[in-house]
């Protein structure tokens, strides 16, 4: 179980070395999507390591513990790299991302590693999984909640907004989207290739409770999670705003690195960028 | 004994795709977010009026390509083909399939090839989805040239297509392009006597291989390109059961239902003779192309070895 006690600061410099992890697994896998990784970092470390989530990494199938789905799932190198720290996996399986004979797969796969809740990749399918997981929940009478992150550009799948109708007539209390609005899709800028906007005018018109908030603002997203607990009968989402590539500056807002590794000399700069 | 690598044969599909655009007003493109993965970039840039992008919506782009074609486009539907087989069957089944309206989808990133994506990315079953909708021709080119041939070809048709292609270089099997191309017509690309290699995609340029291993162990095996799943080429099937009396079929994606349940049918019906299978059982992992085609059984080895066992069957029962 976490501790609570842990510091914004000391957050923010967990946040700052997990994001030299990403870089430095999909440097050495050599494929891999930083862009979405690191805008979606801050949020994880929040999640996991700022006292929000319950978990036991020794159990990590434990029947109560609080569920994260990664909706979009290119983003794994940014859960394993919390998984790491959290202790469910060794830090050194991280430099196994992507190999072959090892569970380090290329998008989360719960029959390789037991802390990852939902095998996703295939992107508008993470939120129904939740919605399920957080209905059992009720079924079961635990207290767990489900926590899933969707990207901007996999809003555009109509399965999310089937998930959104779906679980607020429900009334499901114990379910938290957050939404990595970070602008970008593979093809380009969102606003370009297929607005969502407007989208808190979307959430709010399916039944949710909606919270926006700076995707990268430790103490803005700690408050957010504690909101996002509070007792209520509707969804709860949180429209982080990210940019993304966050943190590396060659990485930001350009989205050639939505899905593209970087080399070794791109490697030793953003170590530099990412120096404690 | 490896073949020199020519271009992928999803790169391919893009180019051809905006030279048709060039050619025929009447053709239109979709893709769900992947135009810089599928290459239909290429038509895109060209002719951005007679472009969609629908955003990561693949079951609406394909009920898109549907009206479109029902109102007398050419429509080419895009994604991986994973997502575009499995979130728009519905879609295919009665908006395409059913009705018959003339919409080619192209399933890019096929088979496991892809490497260090892993499962979730991989086409392990798309060709054996499309191969369940009545009226899909089904084709799976083994290299460019032959690519360029078949969406031309597909362009030509009128009616549901899907073509799958492949995310990495592929080995050149057809140095002086694919002229004598048809659909359904499959190609013999080596000739033999003792055993015949079925293959289609990658596993072409596998199957030649296999052969000039085995002619060095003294036997002659027959390689055809079977670009074509559905309709069969079955003539030319029975021929090679006739004739070379065992046959190996070799395919990158699922074997319950794929090109090799296809083929073993046909046998059974037209000519009986021992069969071989080399394909996919189960899903596959992440980790680098060529190293998932060896620990998954997709190798110029694997279809020798079977072959093989098939030729020394055949001795040990004559002697
Ligand atoms: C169903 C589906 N279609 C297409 C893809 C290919 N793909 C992978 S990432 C991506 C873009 C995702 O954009 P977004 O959700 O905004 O993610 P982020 O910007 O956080 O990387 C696409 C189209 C996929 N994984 N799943
Ligand atoms: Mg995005």
């Amino acid at each position: 179980m976490v501790t609570t006690d842990v510091s914004v600061e000391q957050l923010e410099r967990t946040a700052r070395k997990l994001r030299r992890h990403i870089v430095k697994m999909l440097a050495i896998a050599g494929s891999g999507h930083p862009g979405g990784s690191l805008s979606a970092i801050d949020i994880l470390t929040a999640l996991f390591l700022g006292g929000i989530m319950r978990y036991d990494p020794k159990n990590p199938r434990w029947e109560e513990r609080d569920r994260f789905i990664l909706s979009k799932g290119h983003a794994v190198p940014a859960l394993y790299a919390v998984l790491a720290e959290a202790g469910f996996i060794p830090e050194e399986w991280l430099w196994q991302l992507r190999k072959i004979d090892t569970p380090m797969q290329g998008h989360p796969s719960v029959k390789d590693l037991p802390a990852v809740e939902a095998s996703t990749g295939s992107l508008g399918q993470g939120l129904s999984i939740g919605l399920g997981m957080a209905l059992a929940a009720r079924l079961d009478g635990r207290q767990y909640r489900v926590y899933v992150m969707i990207g901007d550009g996999e809003s555009e799948e109509g399965q999310v907004w089937e998930a959104a109708m779906a679980a607020s007539h429900f009334r499901v209390g114990n379910l938290t989207a957050i939404l990595d609005y970070n602008r970008y899709q593979l093809d380009g800028a969102i606003g370009e290739i297929m607005s969502i906007e407007p989208i808190v005018a979307k959430w709010e018109a399916f039944g949710w409770a909606v919270r926006e908030i700076d995707g990268h603002n430790m103490q803005e997203i700690l408050d957010a999670l504690h909101w996002a607990k509070e007792p209520r009968e509707q969804p709860s989402i949180i429209i982080a705003h990210t940019v993304k590539g966050k943190g590396v500056s060659f990485m930001e807002n350009n989205n050639e690195f939505h899905g593209k590794a970087p080399t070794q000399a791109e490697l030793e700069q953003a170590l530099a960028e990412l120096a404690d | 004994m490896a073949r020199p690598l020519g271009e992928a044969t999803r790169e391919a599909y893009g180019k051809a795709l905006a030279e048709l655009g060039r050619e025929n007003p009447n053709i239109v493109v979709l893709d769900g977010d992947l135009s810089k993965s599928t290459m239909t970039k290429y038509f895109a840039q060209e002719f951005p009026d007679r472009f969609f992008n629908v955003g990561i919506a693949e079951a609406n782009m394909v009920g898109i390509a549907a009206g479109l074609a029902s109102a007398g486009k050419i429509a080419f539907a895009s994604s991986f083909a994973c997502f575009v087989m499995c979130k728009a069957f519905d879609q295919m089944r009665l908006a395409v399939a059913y009705s018959g309206n003339n919409v080619k989808i192209v399933g890019t990133h096929g088979g496991i090839s892809i490497g260090e994506d892993g499962v979730s990315q991989m086409g392990h079953e798309d060709i054996g989805l499309a191969l369940s909708l009545p009226g899909f021709v089904v084709m799976v080119p083994a290299d460019a040239a032959e690519t360029r041939a078949a969406v031309r070809a597909a362009a030509e048709h009128v009616g549901p297509v899907y073509i799958r292609v492949g995310r990495p270089k592929a080995p050149i099997v057809y140095e002086n392009g694919c002229p004598d191309f048809q659909i359904g017509r499959a190609i013999t690309v080596r000739e033999g006597r003792d055993v015949t290699l079925i293959a289609n995609g990658l596993m072409v340029a596998a199957a030649l291989d296999a052969a000039e291993a085995l002619e060095q162990e003294g036997i002659s095996a027959r390689v055809l390109d079977m670009h074509t799943v559905r309709p069969l080429d079955e003539a030319t099937i029975e021929k090679a059961a006739r004739e070379t009396g065992a046959i190996v079929v070799a395919e990158e994606h699922l074997l319950y239902t794929g090109l090799a349940s296809q083929v073993a049918m046909a046998v059974a019906r037209l000519h009986p003779v021992p069969m071989r299978f080399v394909g996919l059982y189960d899903y596959a992992e992440s980790g680098a192309p060529d190293a998932l085609m060896r620990k998954y059984g997709l190798t110029a080895d694997d279809i020798a070895r079977e072959a093989r066992e098939l030729v020394n069957m055949r001795q040990k029962a004559a002697v």
